[in-house]
């Protein structure tokens, strides 16, 4: 009796119209579930739903364009967590950031987790790279895909930098300062460049300025290197990321030897 | 491919399924790698056999980062003040290979048109690589110049600059060992001379200085002529053809003038080798 009503219960249960309509299919370890765990779920299918057996191995990918795309995750998420408790202003950017030490609970760990992934991120996409040379994977038909990578390198690094100056400290200001002077170098546009003569720039109106929105680097910078390190940049990298999966696929999985 | 696309069909939710199978297909079908002459044995099922490994990858950084996190703080200096430049000021780390350049280079050449090059140089690269081996597994073999060119410009001109600039470098961007005190007051006798100073002993900016400058920067890229016309006839430079290998010597030639500046400047004390009213190199 007891077995009947057990059985009984799991079938209302797995047999609801709710629950069927949440899993879509059973979790016996069949062919055909394997292949729709993969191609029913929307994250999962990214990937093919076989792989060929060489590129599951470690040392062929390191893993690494995974692991980078991982740590962007991490970014986002804690990403957003301090954008709820910062202000990119001149009064309150560096007060927000020690508060987040002092009084936010976990706020430390928040803006720790945010910053080291975001330098492990720059280590990761390096990495990934070099895997790709390494392997001779930009080769045809994934020309097109390496280029994208290389846009996802600049973006990468630019969000890494544009995000180095929101604490507003000493460290923030001179580093981005140091790195934003060479635009006053630009050839043509920037007022210290060769030929600056030929465009008629100046300090006020060039690229540097148009960079940081003044000759220093003070409050407008700071708001505008808030925007495009938690705007503009980040939709960007996504956008790319998204095509960069794509082609993967597109382009007959990750490549292997014929 | 052919048992995968005959489940879906049979599928609980086919339009999911089937959609998936089709994309499935299409990649297959259109990719020039020969995915069809694969054999089926060379796969394995996605689920669970790449999935747990991204799974366990996943876990093992998150739990590095989750104790990176508590165990070492972000730094945090003093409040911005933008009248007081600290000596020396860094770039962050990642771009102090760039900072770097600018003991060798003027800005608009080390700060400007060489990032422009490395990121232009590196989206070429699969356009003027026409060597179709190597596409897929490592082997040095096949691929001799272009693995030791970009392991030379990443390992040596890349991550070797930047842990210098990181450790090694102090106030007034000097060089100094790792147990050093940083003396801001460090004064290095710097006697740099130019390069028509230094073989003639006539100035830079006099036109026989210019012409000799320009002569030495014709002379270096004219290396990547003198190369083609000896090998013009090799099978490698006839399937590369004239423009492919105008812009790989182009782009080599500039990397390496980046070592060759450093010798110069480091051996020689040169400063420039060119000197315009407009812009020195
Ligand atoms: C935000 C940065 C990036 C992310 C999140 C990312 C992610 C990925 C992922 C998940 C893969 C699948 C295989 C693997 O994990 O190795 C992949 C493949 C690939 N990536 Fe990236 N990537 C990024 C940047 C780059 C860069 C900088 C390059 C090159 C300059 C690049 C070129 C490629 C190529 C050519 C493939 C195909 C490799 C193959 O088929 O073996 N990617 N990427």
């Amino acid at each position: 009796m007891a077995e009947n009503e057990k059985q009984s219960l799991k079938d209302k249960v797995f047999e609801s119209q709710v629950w069927r309509s949440i899993f879509r299919h059973g979790y016996a370890d069949t062919h055909r579930n394997r292949v729709l765990q993969v191609a029913g779920n929307v994250f999962l299918h990214l990937h093919p739903t076989k792989t060929r057996r060489h590129a599951l191995r470690i040392r062929f990918t390191w893993c690494a364009g995974g692991v980078t795309f991982l740590l962007f995750l991490v970014t986002v998420v804690t990403g957003v967590i301090l954008m709820f408790y910062y202000r990119p202003t001149g009064e309150h950017a560096y007060i927000d950031i020690k508060m987040l030490e002092f009084d936010v609970p976990f706020g430390m760990v928040i803006r720790n987790m945010h910053r080291w992934a975001a330098h492990a991120m720059v280590i990761a996409v390096w990495v990934h790279m070099f895997r790709v040379f390494m392997t001779g994977s930009y080769k045809p038909p994934r020309e097109f895909n390496w280029v994208i990578g290389v846009i996802l390198l600049v973006l990468t690094l630019l969000l890494s930098f544009t995000g180095y100056l929101l604490p507003w400290d000493q460290l923030a200001i001179w580093a981005v300062t140091v790195g934003t002077n060479m635009a006053r170098a630009t050839p043509l546009l920037g007022h210290e460049g060769p030929f600056y003569e030929l465009v008629g720039v100046n300090a006020r109106y060039d690229a540097r300025s148009f960079l940081i929105a003044g000759q220093v680097v003070g409050p407008p910078a700071l708001l505008r290197f808030y925007v495009l390190h938690c705007i503009f940049i980040p939709i960007a990298a996504s956008v790319l990321m998204i095509v960069h999966f794509w082609r993967v696929r597109k382009d007959g999985g990750i490549s292997g030897p014929m | 491919m052919a048992d995968a696309s005959g489940t879906a069909t049979a599928a609980t939710s086919p339009a999911v399924a089937k959609v998936g199978a089709a994309a499935e297909a299409r990649a297959v079908s259109k990719a020039q790698a020969p995915a069809k002459t694969i054999e089926l044995a060379d796969k394995a099922h996605t689920w669970p056999y790449l999935v747990r490994l991204e799974f366990l990858a996943g876990l093992i950084v998150m739990i590095v980062l989750t104790v990176w996190s508590i165990a070492l703080d972000a730094p945090l200096e003093e409040i911005a003040q933008p009248n007081r430049t600290p000596n020396p000021s860094k770039a962050p780390w990642y771009f102090l290979g760039l900072q770097d350049m600018l003991v060798y280079f003027d800005p608009w050449l080390a700060g400007v048109v060489l990032p422009s090059l490395i990121i232009v140089g590196l989206m070429v690269i699969p356009y003027v690589d026409v060597n179709p081996k190597g596409n897929g597994y490592y082997t040095f073999k096949y691929r001799k110049f272009a693995i030791s060119t970009f392991i030379f410009g990443f390992f040596f001109l890349w991550i070797v600059l930047i842990v210098m600039g990181t450790f090694l470098r102090g106030p007034g961007w000097n060089l100094f060992a790792p147990w050093d005190y940083w003396d801001p007051h460090k004064v290095v006798p710097l006697t740099s001379v130019d390069l028509s100073e230094f073989l003639f002993g006539i100035p830079a900016s006099s036109a026989g200085g210019v012409l000799l400058g320009l002569a030495a920067i014709g002379g270096w890229f004219s290396l990547g002529a003198v190369f083609y016309i000896w090998k013009r006839n090799s099978p490698t430079m006839k399937k590369l053809g004239f423009v492919r290998y105008a812009i790989v010597a182009g782009l080599w030639l500039t990397m390496m003038a980046l070592p060759a500046k450093m010798v110069l400047r480091i051996g020689f004390n040169i400063k420039y080798v060119l000197v315009t009213p407009w812009f020195n190199i």
